[in-house]
């Protein structure tokens, strides 16, 4: 018998992981906005995912779908004691996402409609990475639902963690330009992607350390013999992704950077998943507990098996229509 | 703050306000899809270049309208969660797969294609792209059969059982899936969505027709609008009965709260005036037709109808507001067919295009489509009251753990935020609307998106890819 709620909190995981890395580009953007010198230049940026973005957010619809689907005990409970950091980062994610449409439109506004674009990237990165920190350290539970406050959430560490993701965005967008971009935007990028990636590091190493001295048990995920053994590469592969990235900056302006950025997200995930798991509200309800039935988690599954190899081609192919290097006031504005 | 304002009647406002904003942009990108894609295959198929200006005309419009049914939307998925957790620990098992779907089937081929659709046809060339808009507007179709899915089963719910954590778990899909009234819905939603569509799109060309009649883009806006008015406003009259029919065996009290009807008896009138009043359980200024409603319920004038005195109070939905609300709703719906019928009288004369009076008609009718549709919303929302779950799950016993200050604050910015950023869009798209279709838009000041548009179709009209 397959173990449904693993695979599911594996599918969901990786649809969040998904969703961290394609919107975290294009929120950075955002948040890298108002540091770009020319109007011609937040246009090439901004019209470099703006065929992209909608699809980027539709993971994050399909993180909260889902664990609404299959760990609706799980959503029940997150969802009440993440209530401030969530609703402000819909918010934040109404102001950038209509900024898209809404500067080409408005005459004389536009400047507004920037702000718009870039505080709300920046409220809804800082709020995602808020939901994240009080997630790791964890939520009160009684029964079946939350039992905190209102204001459980924030805490120096989620403020951390909140800190650190909208850097770590930042990285993502900067590397997204250096990529799809060139002359004096790509130029501005390489500089921000080098300011950016020594922060990325050191926040990854923070909350690393910080994680650890929370709770005694992740002490033990990464300490305890001899799983040991599958972690400790984790850390060294996050140096030597470090390094390599830093070079790569050093080089062409291509797809390394943001590879070898999109590997950092990918192991520090990973290291995420080795603290938490098997829990999904961190030590108080596991995977299994969550589920919903088999019956529910199969009948999802059969259509996702076949819908979500299609999603990703046809993701893929849009992004492939939309390759190669922006180019100023270049074709589709 | 005053002690009326629970946090269960705040999240109830809460819902109400967020999902009605909600509501207005699905129901108008779901007929402007598919018009788009009716408009791009008339000029594929005829090479009739006024087919692509009306194209690109509402292309501008459908990019403003769908960026915002996008964000508006986002807030509703996470609602669930945030103000009505038990609810979702409760109907996740049945309601989250059937939102999983909607998600992977609907939510990522719109968003998938809508970027080929705005900015890639000069890169995929005509055909391609028009694929791309039939996957947009097959996407909105998609999203509106599971959503209404979702929607029908809490009002019909089906195929059900209970476990031991009291949640809903599903014991036959196809049931819960196909519930009693969820094909009279999909059909009178998607009908309604078409015809608030034809009739912006009408009254748009009507009003560039009131300036210009040679303008051939508005003619082929005006002409196309009000066929969809003359056939599909009487089919939508046709599914609202045979709805109202199937509502009456599953959800009687909805249906005594929309005729305003207390006693159970036979010969009931149709009320065309009526104050109902929940407290003296009946109403005052009564004008109505006798035994109407009978005929029109059980097509017998006799047929016994139930009067919600057969429910206990706390058991019945507000009576004033379905009861308004659904007459708002049909008052439209039959001034929709009359607009359609005398468009025909016009066009059998040939002075469609001609008489300033039915113009002037169209242009009042234009957001006559998203009053119907908010008010029949309210009908079978408030309806269902007190139960988010038709008679299973109440609407107080749905409630997160949260604190009334944190959703009237929530609820206040939603408000506030709204109304800043919808408002300012729904300005944008009236601005768009003013635009003699087949001028060149207004171009500000740097490159736009408007004028990239443009220069793209013209290019590809002149012959086909520059890559």
């Amino acid at each position: 018998m397959i173990d449904l709620p693993l695979l599911w909190a594996l599918l969901i995981a990786t649809a969040i992981l998904i969703y961290v890395i394609l919107d975290g580009f294009d929120l950075g953007i955002g948040i890298l906005f108002p540091f770009l010198e020319t109007d011609e230049d937040r246009d090439t940026a901004m019209n470099s995912v703006a065929p992209v973005w909608d699809g980027n957010e539709t993971w994050l619809v399909l993180g909260g779908g889902g664990l609404f689907a299959t760990f609706p005990l799980a959503y029940a409970v997150l969802m009440p004691a993440l209530y401030v950091p969530v609703i402000l980062m819909l918010l934040g994610l109404i102001f950038r996402g209509v900024a898209f449409e809404f500067r080409w439109k408005s005459r004389g506004h536009r400047k507004a409609w920037d702000h718009s674009f870039t505080i709300g990237s920046m409220v809804a990165s800082f709020c995602q990475g808020i939901a994240l920190g009080a997630f790791v350290q964890g939520i009160a539970v009684e029964g079946r639902a939350y039992a905190g406050g209102w204001w459980d959430w924030l805490t120096p560490f989620s403020l951390l963690t909140g800190l650190a993701l909208v850097i770590g965005y930042a990285l993502l967008g900067a590397t997204w330009l250096v990529m799809k971009t060139e002359g004096r935007l790509g130029l501005k990028a390489v500089r921000y992607a080098r300011v950016t990636m020594i922060g990325t590091v050191m926040f990854i190493a923070l909350i690393s350390l910080a994680t650890l001295s929370l709770d005694p048990r992740f002490m033990a995920a990464w300490t305890a013999w001899p799983a040991i053994l599958y972690v400790a590469p984790v850390p060294f592969a996050v140096a030597l992704l470090a390094f390599y990235l830093w070079r790569s900056l050093g080089r062409a302006m291509d797809h390394r950077p943001f590879l070898a950025t999109i590997g950092l997200f990918v192991l520090s995930f990973v290291g995420l998943g080795i603290s938490l798991f098997p829990y999904i509200v961190p030590m108080e309800i596991t995977i299994w507990e969550a589920a919903a039935p088999d019956k529910s988690l199969s009948f999802l599954m059969v259509g996702t098996a076949f819908l979500l190899p299609l999603i990703l081609g046809y993701t893929g192919y849009a992004y492939w229509v939309f390759r190669g290097k922006m180019k100023p006031g270049e074709g589709y504005h | 703050m005053p002690e009326f304002l629970t946090a269960e009647l705040l999240a109830r406002a809460q819902f109400a306000f967020t999902v009605s904003f909600h509501i207005v942009f699905p129901a108008f990108s779901i007929g402007l899809a598919s018009y788009l894609a009716v408009l791009e295959g008339l000029w594929l198929k005829t090479g009739d270049e006024a087919y692509l200006t009306t194209f690109r005309y509402w292309l501008k419009i459908f990019a403003v309208a769908f960026g915002m049914g996008v964000v508006s939307g986002i807030v509703m998925s996470y609602q669930f969660g945030t103000n009505w957790a038990v609810y979702a620990d409760k109907t996740g098992p049945v309601l989250g797969p059937l939102l999983g779907y909607e998600v992977l089937s609907a939510f990522f081929l719109e968003a998938g294609f809508l970027g080929i659709m705005l900015f890639g046809l000069e890169r995929v060339g005509k055909k391609l792209h028009f694929m791309a808009t039939l996957m947009v507007a097959v996407g909105t179709l998609f999203s509106a059969f599971w959503i209404l899915s979702v929607n029908s089963w809490m009002q019909t719910p089906a195929g059900y059982g209970i476990n031991e954590a009291g949640q809903f778990i599903v014991e036959d899909w196809w049931a819960v899936v196909f519930n009693p009234s969820f094909p009279y819905r999909l059909v009178h939603m998607t009908l309604a969505a078409y015809l608030t569509t034809a009739f912006v799109v009408g009254g748009v060309g009507a009003w560039h027709l009131l300036k210009d009649r040679s303008n051939r883009p508005a003619r082929i806006m005006f002409s196309m609008a009000m066929w969809m008015a003359l056939v599909v406003a009487p089919l939508q009259v046709i599914a609202g009965d045979m709805h109202g029919l199937n509502t009456l065996e599953h959800q009687p009290a909805k249906v005594a709260a929309m005729e305003g009807h207390w006693e159970t008896g036979s010969r009931v009138p149709l009320l065309l005036f009526a104050v109902p009043d929940n407290e003296a359980e009946g109403n005052h200024f009564e004008i109505g037709v006798p035994a109407l409603a009978s005929v029109i319920l059980k097509h017998d004038p006799d047929g016994v109808i139930q009067g919600l005195k057969d429910w206990p109070k706390e058991d019945r939905p507000p009576v004033f507001i379905v009861f308004w609300s659904f007459r708002i709703m049909v008052a439209i719906g039959f001034l929709m067919v009359g607009i359609g019928l005398w468009s025909l009288i016009a066009r059998m004369r040939g002075k469609l295009y001609e008489s300033p009076l039915l113009g002037k008609a169209a242009v009042l009718m234009a957001p006559s489509g998203f009053i119907a549709v908010l008010a029949g919303w309210v009908v079978t929302e408030v309806g269902r009251q007190p139960y988010t779950v038709y008679g299973l799950l109440r609407t107080a016993d749905s409630l997160s753990p949260v604190e009334a200050p944190a959703v009237a604050t929530s609820l206040a910015i939603f408000a506030v935020v709204y109304f800043i950023v919808f408002g300012a869009g729904t300005v944008y798209i009236l601005r768009q609307m003013a635009e003699r279709p087949g001028t060149p838009a207004h171009v500000p000041e740097g490159p736009t998106r408007a004028a990239a548009y443009t220069t793209d179709y013209v290019k590809l009209a002149e012959g086909g890819r520059h890559d």
